[in-house]
């Protein structure tokens, strides 16, 4: 398993080296269109081979990693943060706190958050940069995506509150912000991390499904959703297997950062 | 008494909660951009006096609170309010689609669970920490596909749509259930009973589960409005006329008495999930 | 035994053929159709259902593109324009046995015509205020009086599907080849033939060939594509370049390219005063020398070639070469010059900083290209143009809109820049483009309903729209249209891209099927169509 683990390290750190690496080197130019060769194979050229415009897909595998490993991590680590405030903390808490917030996480879940989401793009600027349209809209996502681990935080943290160690805990005089975050905390982990693995593809699937809304990533700037999306079509299927490469280095990369963070429970 | 107090209580709280819910999505469905846009306002046969009464449609809806009040009076007499894209009673569009969409709920929610608890049993029963991570990175690679990419697959093999739908809410089960088992497992009365030698499954349906009862009943709730959430697009996507596909084509239509209607039933169903799931949870404790 | 086991055998294949319809055409609407009632058709669905069962007085014939006599065995129009009429065909019945009279057809125009009413058709009638008046003279002779001169009057009737004015089915009673038979929504609808249509074929056969016709209700179209290579439908009405391609490469016997389509792409700036947008870039979009500097510095080859695989031509102006009568041929090519742009902009006092263009007052030239969403040829197109114009300096932001919220920024708040859209022209005839020439309009795109027209160029336009919708002869109309063409070739207010191919789908079972550019392109002789396997005499 320790093995396992440093491998799956391994794989990560080539492949973030590689996609900051690449993307910031003038060699692999995500916008430039060789339209003399679209939807071409793999070449000397292209060694990916190009899409549908001619861009060279290597390149622009290079950009979506950079863009979607550090925007997707984020706005997962910002729903976990929302789950823990909204789920665990009035669970604990319990009382009208916790019914409060079990109406709050109910009505998080179902209400169409679609509409808010296009809102959001109505109050942006048309002209904004790319940049700021793909962390903004990452920034939605999180914002909206806690809903499911704050339930599941919710239930634990209130059986937490009534087991043995914390009732000790509380008799013995400790307060409760370091009965949360000193006895409490640690046993939420395994929802936490379970949050995480979720949320990291999650994200990056559901940020090319808002370039519907208008939100997501603008060209000529490439995410991985957005160079997934171009599997959701029967045109897709081909012998050409660069045609999945964007997947495989999604599956790759979560596999590898699960296998990373895989730990056994601390009592 | 005191249970029945308890009880109107919480039947107070669900229907508070549904309704503020569905206003709220009323308000953001009047409010957000495109509200009143129809794309025959683009047709340049119509002339102006066609186009301000295509305006106008929508002109009863311009105070949502008033709408959203005059709606839920309408909706207690059985009137669903007509839909301005499909230019039919809504009731007469929810009675056509709400069965297919139960049918592939139900369907998809039960293979999404039976897979997850399968699997973590196995897991659990294998010991193998290999098997364990294989299983999660199964799960994390159903994660990384496309929506509409499983849809497609379904399609060229000819399934059911409720596939999707399994393959959409297990891997977003699995990792949840997996990791309440696998922090149960270290626990001190886990590590006891197999100390004493206490058979695998034994331990596993006596002194894990009941352990995380409550976790599993939360999940059993939030996996609904998972399911509810992962039906509109494996509907819009697979082509299946059901109550997601209805949702998502009025969402882009702005047809606010059909979204007035679906985020209704859509928040009854999940809130009344949840507050059934917390109801198990919580059997022994009805006081308020 | 065995003798009886062979019989009840064939008894039970008997029993199953005739419950299953094996001359059913099948094809796919995109949506369900919003009414069944031909005066109110105003979507893609419910118009291939009038189509498909409407009776008609006259039909243009898509193919030649000129008018044929159908339910009217001839028509009048008298002098001033105002007045048609009808001889109509005697012994005609609807589908429940109704006889066909000159009432029906003042039932229909009084229905269309009621101001309550709002409908494409209706709307195409109503060229004055004025009341029209449909008068019956006998029970095959109705006169309709309009208000005012409606040019090209005849050929609006292609639209109008007769209504009985006795059957108790109402608008379901068909004039056409087939009527509604069930309707489940969401699934299907199902037409079948016709018992008493009228029309019969060389050989005295009464027609249509087809038993009926299925149409499955699907928006995706990877599965009507899948669908289509499984044999499981028959027809696909209108396909994207990509499909095409693909089912080229694997049955070219299945797909036909039947040459440019009427439809257009175009992108047009907004040049409403008092928009939301900067006061310098409003400034930008009035230019002409800005405009057509745009224009020049956008590749049409290339858009035709990499976004539609070759199928599609670079655009002239708003009418497509396949609109035969109407198309000014004169009209010159749009070329690609990136030299001639920079000099047109040049001449506007911009100027290149670096590798970025500013204007005069040093604002650096950007704007947004706002787009529908989810169409990825609109998408491509928009990207590639993107990158064109960042040869000039100019940079261009890409925004995909959903279709309300586009709308709404497009014709109500005017918070957009430039917009990158389809034209779809239904009709050959000009005057159905009328409001968008008109500068008093809702739909004259880049700055609606002026008071007064804005310049001199928009006001000669509103001269000869007005000209070619009252004059008398098509050749007066064709040189008021053909001068409106030029004017909106010098002066770039929509940039036209590409006219794209109409490439349509069609199963190698059936026989007659002639792909055409105007709508309906492959089913618009339906009467005719038969499958390869078909007796002559088909329900006789």
């Amino acid at each position: 398993m320790k093995a396992l683990r440093t491998a799956a390290l391994v794989v990560v750190t080539v492949i973030a080296i590689a996609s900051f690496g690449g993307s910031l080197s003038p060699a692999f130019d995500a916008a430039r269109q060789d339209r003399d060769h679209v939807s071409a194979g793999p070449s000397a050229d292209h060694w990916l081979g190009t899409d549908a415009l001619g861009r060279d897909r290597l390149a622009r595998l290079l950009h979506a990693t950079r863009l979607s490993l550090v925007l997707a991590p984020a706005a997962a680590a910002l729903s976990v943060l929302l789950a823990l405030f909204f789920g665990a903390v009035p669970g604990f808490l319990g009382g009208t706190s916790e019914r409060a917030a079990k109406a709050v996480v109910d009505v998080m879940l179902s209400v169409p958050w679609l509409f808010l989401l296009l809102m959001v793009r109505a109050a942006l600027p048309l002209n904004c940069s790319p940049a700021v349209s793909a962390t903004i809209t990452f920034l939605m996502l999180g914002l909206l995506g806690w809903g499911v681990p704050a339930r599941v935080l919710m239930a634990r943290a209130r059986k937490l509150r009534q087991s043995e160690f914390v009732l000790l805990a509380r008799g013995s005089g400790v307060s409760p912000g370091h009965l949360l975050c000193v006895h409490v905390m640690p046993n939420l982990r395994p929802v936490l991390t379970a949050q995480l693995w979720i949320a990291v593809p999650a994200f990056i699937l559901a940020e090319a499904n808002l370039s519907l809304l208008g939100l997501g990533v603008q060209e000529p700037l490439p995410s991985l959703g957005s160079l997934l999306r171009e599997l959701e079509t029967v045109l897709s299927i081909r012998a050409d297997l660069c045609n999945f490469c964007a997947l495989l280095v999604l599956i790759v990369v979560v596999s590898s950062l699960q296998i990373v963070f895989c730990k056994q429970e601390v009592p | 008494m005191r249970i029945w107090k308890a009880l109107a209580y919480r039947v107070t709280v669900i229907v508070l909660t549904v309704l503020a819910g569905s206003l709220l999505s009323a308000t953001l469905a009047r409010y957000a951009p495109g509200f009143g846009a129809d794309e025959q306002q683009l047709d340049a046969r119509l002339s102006s006096d066609s186009l301000q009464a295509l305006r106008n449609t929508t002109q009863n809806e311009s105070s949502v609170v008033s709408y959203y009040a005059a709606s839920m009076g309408q909706m207690l007499k059985g009137d669903l309010g007509m839909s301005h894209a499909l230019q039919r009673p809504v009731r007469e569009l929810l009675a056509e689609r709400v069965t297919t969409t139960l049918r592939m709920i139900g369907a998809g929610l039960m293979a999404a669970w039976v897979a997850a608890v399968l699997l973590v049993v196995a897991a659990w029963l294998s010991g193998s920490q290999i098997f364990g991570t294989a299983c999660s990175l199964g799960s994390g690679f159903l994660l990384c596909l496309p929506a509409g990419a499983v849809a497609l697959l379904l399609i060229l093999m000819n399934g059911p749509g409720y596939v999707a739908l399994a393959i959409v809410v297990f891997p977003r089960l699995f990792p949840y259930l997996s990791d309440l088992v696998r922090a149960t497992a270290s626990m001190p009365h886990t590590v006891t009973a197999k100390a004493c030698g206490i058979a695998e499954v034994r331990i596993l349906l006596w002194h894990v589960v009941p352990a995380i009862r409550r976790e599993l009943l939360a999940l059993a709730g939030v996996s609904m409005a998972l399911a509810i959430g992962a039906a509109i697009p494996v509907e819009a996507l697979c082509g299946i006329p059901g109550v997601g596909q209805l949702a998502w084509q009025s969402a882009l239509a702005r047809d606010l008495p059909v979204l007035t209607n679906v985020s209704f039933l859509v928040i009854a169903v999940t809130v009344l999930a949840n507050s059934g799931a917390d109801l198990l949870a919580d059997e022994r404790r009805l006081a308020p | 035994m065995r003798r009886s086991v062979i019989l009840i055998c064939l008894l039970l294949v008997a029993l199953l053929s005739a419950g299953f319809c094996s001359d059913e055409l099948r094809f796919y609407l995109r949506s369900d159709p919003k009414t069944f009632n031909p005066a109110l058709v105003a979507d893609d669905a419910s118009e291939t259902i009038r189509y498909l069962t409407g009776g008609v007085l006259v039909r243009l014939n898509r193919q030649t593109q000129q008018l044929e006599p159908e339910l009217a065995a001839s028509w009048k129009v008298s002098r001033d324009g105002r007045t048609i009429t009808f001889q109509l065909r005697s012994g005609v019945q609807f589908s429940d046995g109704t006889p066909f009279t000159a009432r029906d057809v003042k039932y229909t125009m009084d229905l269309l015509m009621d101001p309550s009413v709002h409908s494409p058709t209706g709307d195409a009638f109503r060229s004055a205020p004025g009341k029209v008046v449909s008068l019956v003279q006998s029970d095959e002779k109705v006169t309709v009086t309009f208000p005012a001169r409606i040019a090209g009057l005849p050929k609006l009737f292609d639209q109008v599907a007769i209504v009985s004015a006795a059957s108790p089915e109402k608008e379901r009673a068909a004039l056409g080849p087939f009527y509604v038979a069930d309707y489940k929504p969401g699934a299907y609808v199902a037409l079948r033939r016709n018992p008493h249509y009228w029309k019969h074929d060389d050989s005295g056969h009464a027609l249509p060939y087809l038993d009926g016709v299925k149409l499955e209700i699907q928006s995706n179209r990877d599965i009507e594509m899948l669908k289509f290579s499984r044999n499981e439908i028959h027809l696909i009405n209108a396909m994207d370049a990509d499909y095409f391609d693909r089912l080229f490469r694997s049955a070219p016997g299945k797909v036909r390219d039947a040459g440019p389509s009427l439809d257009s792409e175009q992108i047009w700036f907004n040049q409403v005063p008092g928009a939301p947008i900067a006061a310098y870039k409003l400034e930008w979009f009035r230019s002409r020398n800005f405009r057509r500097a745009v224009s020049a510095a956008i590749r049409r080859d290339d858009l035709c070639k990499v976004v539609f695989g070759g199928h599609a031509i670079p655009a002239r102006g708003p009418v497509s070469p396949a609109n035969k009568f109407w198309f000014n041929a004169q009209l010159p090519q749009a070329r690609f010059d990136q030299k001639y742009a920079m000099q047109l902009l040049g001449d506007a006092g911009f100027q290149l900083k670096g590798a970025g263009l500013v204007d005069r007052s040093g604002h650096p030239v950007e704007f947004s290209i706002v787009t529908n969403a989810g169409n990825r040829t609109r998408e491509r197109m928009a990207t590639m143009i993107q990158a064109d114009l960042k040869a000039v300096g100019i940079t261009v932001n890409v925004v995909t809109l959903d279709f309300p919220s586009l709308i709404q920024r497009i014709s109500e708040n005017f918070d957009y820049e430039a917009a990158l859209l389809g034209m779809t022209n239904v009709e050959l005839d000009p005057n159905a483009q009328m409001n968008v020439w008109l500068s008093t309009s809702d739909e004259h795109q880049w700055n609606p309903r002026q008071k007064t027209p804005a310049t001199e160029w928009e006001a000669e336009i509103d001269r000869l729209m007005r000209i070619q919708a009252s004059a008398a002869d098509d050749a007066t109309r064709k040189r008021a249209f053909d001068r409106v063409q030029e004017i909106v070739a010098e002066q770039a207010p929509f940039i036209y891209l590409l006219n794209k191919d109409a490439l349509v789908g069609v199963s190698p079972s059936l026989r007659d099927v002639i792909a055409v550019p105007a709508r309906p392109q492959t089913y618009w002789n339906i009467e005719h169509i038969k499958f390869s396997t078909e007796r002559a005499g088909n329900g006789h």
